[in-house]
């Protein structure tokens, strides 16, 4: 778990705090979003957590232990960090750079080879083909999950990802994101991820918190923003198309309705689509109505979100 | 003319080789000792802003001051002999090696040392892992430079009684002996050739594999 209590930091010469008296909670095994456009101190935040920016007033836990009282540089050991681009050291092999925490931490060379095949697996490249080969003759998404793994070898129970796929092409960055929620539902972490993409916080995060200037603006789970936004400027953040990306975190499972009277031949949708796949698949077939696969049915106005706007 | 120049060579070895081991000498001491000055300052240097911006302009400017001109100011203030020569030579040697550390470090990737930091490396680990490897091949593109300028230049510190093959070609053009200068020019020019080609070969060997081309 992290928590953030109060904490504020006032850079020299600014003219207000970068992150003013902000609260968070971060529960075990979970993943928080912090959002906001750039400037709003989301980056700053982070970096508080391990350290790298040290805070003018309040107070951080990590897993119980007040940050300020752990040697910074142990304390960054036990928190797994991942930059865009990766970051990687390019003069060393990925297994070197997987192995760098594991190292700094002394574990015997035997633990730190198997460790580095099992970190290569888990990111889906072949240790065999990969471990000698240096960055620069790896593909952007292959560094980015290099990078991932990196973060994850010293075992740390809190993982930081700062814009972790920023420097990705869409296509990329949606398989990246797939891949990392299939690691951290294997691996289970306590994540924060900045990021200033939408999407990419509603997919990753359970929580989001939205930051503007400094101070915590809304902190709720991913639906709750979209249907529900705090205020006009999370509204606008988060877009005027958010009763649609509502649709796109909600499967048709969740509201398929017992089978109804046959209606011949309805157009099917799998239970796992969502939402907004099930709209589509109206819009394009021009039925309201939908047969599910394995039972039941979905209509137009199943679709309707429940919130208040 | 050749021939008669490796006749005298051949009639007076000693004499020969006695020049041509100072000249090693002088060259290779004052370049060990400038690098060993200029590193550790660029390094230090490097970590300072206002500092790096005024020892590279510094640094530039030094650079412009002819070889002669080094050598002979050394005459009023050390007088003649090996000792002002080195001196005159390791002031020479400074300048590239400070250069190509200072930049050689500040150019080193922020985003990479951001995460050697994150990863919770202590100050030293960073430099000594992350940020010296990766700055070697231009610190060594700049003792190189200043190697092969050392070397050249030491012909000129027969002028200060320095000794060296220099000695051969003042001699040949006071006495319009052209077998006596070529006694010192040839030697000089392979010498520098040498330097330059040794030293290229040790700044590839020196690149870490992940950095060389087609790794």
């Amino acid at each position: 778990m992290i928590r953030l209590d109060n904490v504020t930091k006032l850079y020299p010469g600014a003219a207000g705090p970068a992150v003013d008296a902000l609260s968070l909670v971060v529960p075990e095994a979970t993943t928080t979003a912090l959002l906001g456009p750039s400037g709003c101190g989301k980056t700053t935040t982070l970096r508080m957590i391990n350290r790298l920016v040290e805070p003018s007033a309040g107070r951080i836990e990590v897993a119980g232990r007040d940050v300020a009282s752990v040697d910074p540089v142990m304390l960054r050991r036990s928190i797994g960090y991942v930059i865009q681009q990766g970051g990687l050291f390019p003069h060393m092999t990925v297994a070197q750079n997987v192995a760098t925490v594991p190292r700094l931490l002394g574990w015997d060379a035997a633990r730190v080879a198997a460790r580095i095949d099992e970190m290569l697996t888990l990111i889906g490249l072949d240790p065999a083909e990969y471990r000698d080969r240096y960055p620069r003759a790896l593909s952007g998404g292959q560094r980015q999950r290099v990078g991932v793994a990196r973060a994850l070898a010293g075992e740390p129970p809190v993982l930081l990802m700062d814009e972790p796929f920023g420097a990705v092409d869409p296509i990329g960055r949606e398989r990246l994101q797939n891949e990392l929620l299939a690691i951290l539902r294997r691996v289970r972490k306590t994540v924060v991820v900045v990021t200033h993409d939408v999407d990419e916080a509603l997919k990753l995060a359970d929580h989001v918190a939205i930051l503007d200037r400094g101070r915590l603006v809304q902190h709720a789970p991913p639906e709750e923003i979209l249907l529900r936004p705090a205020n006009s400027l999370v509204a606008e953040f988060v877009g005027h198309d958010r009763a649609l990306k509502a649709l796109a975190l909600l499967t048709v499972a969740e509201r398929r309705r017992p089978d109804g009277p046959p209606a011949g031949d309805r157009p099917e949708i799998a239970p796992d689509a969502s939402l907004r796949e099930a709209l589509s698949r109206m819009l394009e077939t021009g039925q309201q109505e939908l047969s599910v696969v394995g039972g039941g049915r979905i209509a137009l106005n199943d679709l309707f979100v429940r919130g208040d706007s | 003319m050749i021939g008669a120049a490796v006749a005298l060579v051949v009639a007076r070895p000693g004499e020969f080789l006695e020049a041509l081991l100072t000249h090693v000498e002088l060259s290779a001491a004052a370049l060990a000792i400038a690098i060993a000055l200029a590193v550790p300052a660029g390094i230090w240097l490097s970590r300072r802003a206002g500092a790096t911006l005024l020892a590279v302009n510094g640094a530039n400017v030094a650079k412009t001051v002819p070889s002669l001109a080094v050598l002979a100011l050394m005459l009023p203030i050390l007088g003649t002999g090996f000792l002002p020569a080195m001196v005159a030579l390791i002031l020479l040697a400074l300048p590239p090696i400070l250069i190509n550390t200072i930049t050689a470090i500040v150019r080193v990737d922020d985003e990479v040392v951001g995460a050697a930091r994150a990863m919770g490396m202590t100050r030293r680990q960073t430099v000594r892992r992350i940020e010296l490897p990766l700055a070697v091949p231009v610190v060594f593109a700049g003792i190189r430079t200043a190697a092969v300028e050392v070397v050249a230049s030491a012909t000129l510190a027969s002028f200060i009684g320095g000794g060296g093959l220099g000695d051969f070609i003042t001699a040949g053009i006071a006495l319009s002996d052209m077998p006596e200068l070529l006694v010192g020019a040839l030697p000089v020019a392979l010498l520098t050739v040498a330097t330059e080609l040794g030293f290229a070969t040790l700044q590839r060997g020196l690149t870490p594999r992940g950095l060389r081309a087609g790794a």
